[in-house]
């Protein structure tokens, strides 16, 4: 199962980027491989919109669960719509590492 | 670290004088000013600035005439009549790429273009201040307000706690910028005046507050002009569960201090000041 | 001949300035274009004889022919769809009704539908002396340009058409103000009045309308005001002094004219000046020509 974060930068050492559409980058992790990537958040720049872009990025990429610090009206319909959990509230002083942890130690099943 | 954003419905209530005494009396906090289609706070708070970065705002076509065969199909399936006489009113463009999409010449360009500015400043009290600037004319759109909160999203990372309050002025109205001005906010503040159409306005900003589950509080600014409308504000607040914090009475010496471009606060004596003062601690609750 | 009343800041008096000139003419057509807070209703009370629903085109995906290829996600420029495993969203809020989708599906699985984006209401005031038209946005809707268009397609070619306009210098207000005959820019002796009426002067400039100023909440000890206008050789046609009453009366719904009917004859006085500036206007081009 994938779970994505919002992040400034590409790298797990990087921190929690607080807005899920304008986000820089999703921070993928496989609970299964183990595998962690970056995928650019491309609609970073875009005009309006960017919160379903964002939530289309993610939902191609087959993520189950998404951590930010807030989602949109617009954003949070989708996600909600493709069975994806949403768990908002984290801070930007969070790094991935952490967030991952955070998730893993606190998630019910 | 708190978001409140400061929102009316209607225009000129008061909205950037209340934002401007909230930065004086607030100890740690940051303030953007987020009315980009008319931006004012700047002249109370005087800024420095640090950055001014060009914003790009949608994306509009232009069409190349050395490679257009004049076949007219872009005018065809433009809906927002923006293609006359083979040449694309900027103005009217919403950017939808249609036009760009059919053109069997590939004579159309359609780019991201320069729409504002955004500046990233300290105020006269070395509060960091983020506003911008659309140009005018330019679409309204929530981007820049969004790309201000961006900026003020990367200066709390590295800022961290020390910043309790982010305080927000926004826009009039009920539209897109609006919208974006609220994502985020963790408590709405609404300012209005005893008027029929203060009341009106402040009914449909309620609604769209409501439809984002934002909490909201109320003042009422001049609320002695008209002491049957404010009371019929105060009834109808209650009736949809909004707390009133603050009732400023009409105060020559507002106007006074604006046309100086100071603070209320620096007129201590000020009735509208001492509520202000007042406003801000229930706040801090 | 369209006369349209618009402001840089919120809050300086254009409602107010609207209704009083329509009050003052032997007849005229109010037309209140600040779609997302209409407040000219409030003034004119107007008898509403009929209103119709605005829409924008809306697209509808057949899911059966769909086959979830993402093109039309891909394809939207303003973000409005997300397509799902075996559904697709649309939202509505950022949806322009462009069209883009419905004409690239490959599927031909997107038709179009009418949605509502807001209502154009049409009555008259005092039985008839002014023609009352207003837009009022749906909240929620984004786009209040579209409506405002369609608002102006309803003025009345031969009257006095007076357009309300929505404050600020976004593409709302070059929406209202675009096309009309002459503007009159509203204005407060406040700085904020002063350095949103310099951004609005750019855009009725940039416009090639003609137009001159008000000022309302007039204080002679701000001087800036006063300056900025002489130095830029704009003619300011009225400056009312700031009087508490006034707000008053305001607060309560009555119009300016209506309280204090002195202010007939004022601005009775302001629209001949505008046709005084309009006919030397149609004499200098002639004299160019």
């Amino acid at each position: 199962m994938k779970i994505a974060i919002t992040s400034t930068g590409q790298s797990t050492d990087s921190f929690v980027s607080e807005i899920f559409g304008r986000c820089s980058y999703f921070i993928v992790f496989d609970d299964q491989t183990k595998n962690t990537k970056a995928i650019v958040n491309s609609a970073e720049n875009m005009e309006h919109g960017a919160g379903p872009k964002a939530a289309q990025i993610i939902i191609n990429d087959d993520v189950k669960v998404v951590l930010t610090g807030a989602v949109g009206g617009n954003a949070e319909e989708v996600l909600k719509k493709a069975g994806i959990k949403i768990i908002t509230g984290l801070k930007s002083s969070m790094k991935i590492t952490e967030a991952v942890d955070y998730y893993f130690a606190n998630k019910q099943e | 670290m708190k978001q409140l954003v400061i929102l009316s419905g209607k225009g000129g209530t008061g909205k950037t004088t209340l934002s401007a005494a909230f930065s004086k009396l607030a100890a740690n906090h940051i303030i953007a000013d987020c009315d980009v289609d008319a931006a004012d706070l700047f002249i109370l708070l005087k800024p420095n600035v640090k950055k001014e970065l060009p914003f790009y705002g949608g994306k509009k076509a232009t069409i190349n005439n050395d490679a257009c065969s004049q076949c007219g199909l872009c005018a065809e399936v433009c809906r927002f009549e923006a293609i006359k006489d083979l040449s694309v009113d900027e103005v009217l463009c919403e950017g939808c790429g249609f036009c760009y999409r059919v053109c069997p010449d590939n004579a159309i360009d359609f780019e991201k273009v320069i729409s504002g500015n955004l500046y990233d400043s300290t105020t006269n009290d070395d509060i960091k201040f983020l506003h911008a600037k659309l140009f005018p004319g330019e679409g309204n759109s929530g981007k820049l307000v969004t790309e201000i909160k961006k900026k003020a999203s990367e200066f709390f990372l590295h800022n961290g706690e020390r910043n309790k309050w982010f305080i927000v002025d926004g826009p009039p109205g009920i539209g897109c910028p609006v919208n974006a001005s609220l994502t985020g906010a963790d408590i709405a503040l609404l300012i209005t005046e005893p008027t029929l159409s203060g009341l009106h306005d402040l009914k449909r900003i309620i609604l769209l507050i409501q439809s984002f589950h934002i909490p909201a509080v109320v003042v009422i600014n001049k609320y002695d002009l008209n002491a049957n409308i404010a009371k019929e504000i105060e009834e109808y607040i209650r009736s949809v569960h909004i707390p009133l914090i603050g009732k400023i009475p009409f105060d020559e010496k507002v106007v006074y201090a604006l046309q100086q471009e100071k603070s209320i606060l620096e007129y201590p004596e000020s009735k509208a000041a001492q509520e202000i003062i007042t406003v801000w601690n229930s706040l801090q609750l | 001949m369209i006369i349209s009343i618009a402001s840089g800041k919120g809050g300086t008096g254009k409602t107010t300035i609207a209704v009083s000139l329509a009050l003052s003419l032997q007849h005229s057509v109010y037309v209140d274009c600040d779609v997302e807070e209409p407040n000219g209703h409030i003034l004119l009370k107007p008898n509403i004889s009929s209103q119709r629903y605005v829409t924008k085109k809306f697209p509808k995906i057949d899911l059966v022919k769909c086959t979830f290829c993402g093109k039309c996600s891909e394809f939207c420029e303003f973000n409005a769809i997300v397509v799902l495993k075996s559904d697709v969203m649309i939202i509505e809020s950022l949806c322009h009704g462009c069209g883009v989708c419905s004409y690239f599906c490959p599927e031909h699985a997107i038709e179009e539908i009418e949605k509502n984006t807001g209502v154009i209401r049409k009555g008259n005031v005092q039985s008839g002396a002014i023609d009352f038209i207003d837009g009022v946005l749906n909240i929620g809707e984004t786009h209040g340009a579209q409506l405002i268009r369609h608002v102006k397609k309803e003025i009345i070619p031969d009257q006095i058409n007076i357009i309300d306009a929505p404050p600020g210098t976004s593409c709302s207000m070059v929406a209202a103000v675009k096309d009309s005959d002459f503007c009159i820019l509203v204005t407060e002796s406040t700085p904020f009045g002063l350095n949103d009426l310099e951004l609005a002067v750019q855009v009725v400039r940039s416009l090639g309308i003609p137009f001159t100023v008000i000022i309302n909440k007039y204080d002679e000890t701000f001087m800036a005001l006063d300056m900025y206008c002489q130095t830029e050789n704009i003619p300011v046609l009225l400056k009312i002094p700031f009087d508490r009453t006034i707000a008053e009366y305001y607060s309560q719904g009555i119009p300016l004219i209506d309280a204090l009917p002195r202010f007939k004859e004022t601005f009775r006085h302001v629209f001949d000046n505008i046709q005084a500036i309009l006919q030397m206007h149609e004499l200098g081009v002639t004299k160019q020509r």
